[in-house]
């Protein structure tokens, strides 16, 4: 039986994407900061799918537990998929620095720090799929969230060095870029709905994705053409937008 | 966020801010800090009873807690819906204790309507198979409370409509099966004599609904088709079933993608649909092994089948009387009939007996019918609202978006009793749909 390690368990991307895998019978390790939080989705995935599921204390914004946090894990994972990230606030994030440095820490450093160790310990085996839960926000800057889209930006760009790196040990890493999702993280922003996905239709494509071993998933095929008109706005135009 | 929301009657919609919580201590701080609100399932009510300026959507509240599939408990989350549920435990060879005539709706849901399905008349509703739950009350205080536990509590929020809190966890009791398929006996009735004198023969059977034409006159007057059924045995399975007897078969489902003009729904089409229905009934008793879905929610195979009322929308009339009082179920059907602005879902359904404080079962009939919302309609409903009323009878709140105030005081023995536990566990009126406010059920 595979396992899936799942970093930000508490999200409503991470429980979909938890669910969909559980469906197809993978053992589930729940990792998050509250683990007493996990505890209702580890019994909710045991008794709808049967399946082994554990929880595990992890901080992204805490690197020296990473080492640790990944050689107490039951099982090494199949497969480890990074959901954690935090939206924050752009005007808060300009004057005050603790909380940029979170936006940062939980979209990219965090990120970085945890997946080093599993990289090494993949590269190692020769095996394993690491899945990267991006932004489109990333993919340019806009003054509405650029802290937030600099954070994923940086993430975007590690994972696709990453995946350059391991390709020769054959372990699979793979970019999502889900555009908008319908979820607690976004409640209370008001979203186009052809282009806002369910986090259900995500868990699905991520799976099938995996499957498949895409390099880069638009969950929402319109994005990957939004996202290349947005970056093809020469910077002449761009800074004047209001974006 | 601002949302427009709906129940499935489509009326009314109103703008809410509509939240979802997926942890317990997240909800509690929303809950101490806001007023006017009111938590919401899956909006399969009819009318405004989980509608509120504020909305706690509890559809992501929604995690299986634990199933004993020794002695068939299950414990969930609130916002966990019916269909998940039986996808787990009908593999598992059990079933819903009680299920109204459709699916999607949340454990929480059923438990503050106090659902109650065809097997009322056996099994209760749903109130009677809940082993424990737990509110989150205004206090922000999350209280266990069962038939033996904080009793006043635990019989307020069975059919209370969510006035006592949010209910946030419920354990209850599940019922053992052998196959996934009803035996099930249609009869056909040539008017309400004749079907209420068959609901009687055939009172012993577990479920029994009927299907009632409620536009014809003269003899035919309330001509219908009683549905009884078992859950069948493997022995009664053909050989193709009994392989896997707890597994459905697969199948498709179809959706009404919008809102058909409301003129699709007029008298001709109803005396259509009834007779078409009627039609496929050439024998005066037929038997049949079926799976469980067409025969517990023959209206789930179509998805969003209330966009067929139009924009305007529709109300759902459920009314229940006491056996006594038959007369007053005539005096209705009479005048429903005779106004010819009733629907083609007609369901009438003798109830056992329930004590209960505020649940809408009471040992009679109950009869549900859809009528489009049209000019007059209003008029016409608090017109049978008082023959209701005076045949000691009574509206199910769940299906209630427009009843006055006047007549759920007169029609619900225990209102005061209600509303003064309400109050203790509500304090200052924190939750509050648009119906409580309507109904003044939180004054």
């Amino acid at each position: 039986m595979s396992t899936l390690l799942i970093l930000g368990a508490g999200s409503d991307m991470a429980v979909a994407i938890a669910r969909k895998f559980a469906s197809e019978k993978y053992d589930i390790q729940l990792a998050g900061r509250n683990t007493a939080a996990l505890i209702p989705q580890q019994q909710d995935l045991q008794v709808r799918f049967g399946v082994k599921a554990t929880t595990h204390m992890f901080d992204a914004a805490h690197f020296a537990s990473h080492t640790a946090f990944y050689a107490g894990l039951p099982v090494p994972p199949d497969i480890t998929v990074c959901v954690f990230g935090y939206l924050g606030d752009q005007e808060k994030a300009q004057q005050n620095w603790q909380e940029a440095a979170t936006i940062i820490n939980s979209n990219y450093t965090g990120a970085v720090s945890i997946l080093n160790i599993v990289a090494e310990s993949y590269e190692a085996r020769k095996q394993g799929t690491i899945v990267g839960i991006s932004s489109v926000a990333g993919e340019r800057g806009r003054q509405s969230n650029y802290i937030y889209g600099s954070a994923k930006a940086g993430f975007t760009a590690y994972l696709s060095g990453l995946r350059n790196r391991l390709f020769r040990s054959g372990v699979h890493v793979m970019s999502v870029q889900p555009g908008f999702v319908n979820t607690r993280m976004t409640q209370h922003l008001t979203l186009p709905p052809l282009l806002t996905a369910q986090p259900e239709a995500v868990a699905t494509a991520v799976f099938k994705a995996v499957n498949r071993k895409k390099n880069v998933l638009y969950v929402k095929w319109h994005w990957r053409y939004i996202m290349l008109i947005i970056k093809l706005i020469p910077e002449g135009i761009f800074k004047k937008l209001s974006l | 966020m601002q949302k427009r929301l709906a129940n499935w009657g489509n009326f009314p919609a109103v703008d809410s801010d509509e939240n979802a919580f997926t942890q317990e201590d997240e909800l509690r701080k929303y809950v101490v800090a806001n007023t006017h609100m009111i938590a919401r399932g899956n909006g399969r009510c009819y009318g405004d009873a989980s509608l509120g300026k504020h909305s706690i959507s509890m559809l992501k509240y929604d995690k299986m807690l634990s199933f004993d599939t020794a002695n068939g408990i299950m414990d969930v989350q609130a916002g966990v819906t019916l269909d998940q549920i039986l996808d787990i435990i009908v593999p598992k060879g059990w079933f819903l204790p009680v299920t109204p005539g459709t699916k999607y709706i949340t454990v929480g849901g059923a438990v503050a309507s106090d659902v109650h399905g065809k097997n009322h008349h056996v099994d209760g509703a749903f109130s009677g198979h809940i082993i424990d739950m737990d509110v989150l009350t205004a206090s922000g205080e999350t209280i266990c409370c069962s038939a033996t536990q904080h009793e006043d509590l635990f019989w307020a929020t069975c059919g209370g409509m969510g006035l006592t809190g949010v209910i946030t966890r419920v354990k209850f009791g599940l019922k053992k099966i052998a196959t996934a398929y009803i035996r099930q006996t249609q009869l056909k009735a040539k008017n309400l004599e004749e079907v209420i004198r068959l609901f009687d023969e055939y009172k012993h059977y577990t479920y029994s609904m009927a299907w009632i034409d409620c536009l014809q006159k003269g003899d035919s007057f309330g001509r219908s088709i009683l549905i009884v059924g078992e859950h069948a045995t493997p022995e009664e399975l053909n050989a193709a079933q009994q392989k896997a007897p707890l597994t459905l078969p697969a199948k498709r489902k179809l959706t009404l993608p919008f809102n058909l003009p409301s003129f699709v729904l007029n008298t001709f089409t109803v005396k259509a649909f009834n007779w078409l229905y009627y039609g496929k009934n050439y024998k005066k008793v037929m038997h049949k092994v079926i799976p469980y879905e067409p025969f517990f929610y023959p209206l789930d195979a179509i998805l969003h089948w209330n966009r067929g009322y139009g924009k305007a929308g529709f109300v759902q009339y459920q009314f229940v009387v006491s056996l006594e009082q038959k007369d007053g179920l005539v005096a209705i059907l009479q005048r429903i009939s005779d106004k010819g602005w009733g629907s083609f879902l007609a369901v009438l359904k003798v109830f056992g007996k329930q004590d209960s404080l505020i649940s809408f079962p009471m040992e009679g009939y109950t009869l549900a019918l859809d009528f489009p919302i049209r000019k007059g309609l209003f008029e016409f409903l608090d017109e049978l609202d008082e023959i209701v009323l005076q045949y000691g009878g009574r509206l199910y709140l769940s299906k209630d978006a427009r009843m006055k105030q006047k007549i759920f005081w007169n029609s619900y023995p225990n209102a005061g009793r209600f509303a003064e536990i309400v109050k203790q566990y509500n304090n200052n009126a924190r939750f509050e749909s648009l119906q409580s406010e309507r109904l003044s059920l939180t004054k």
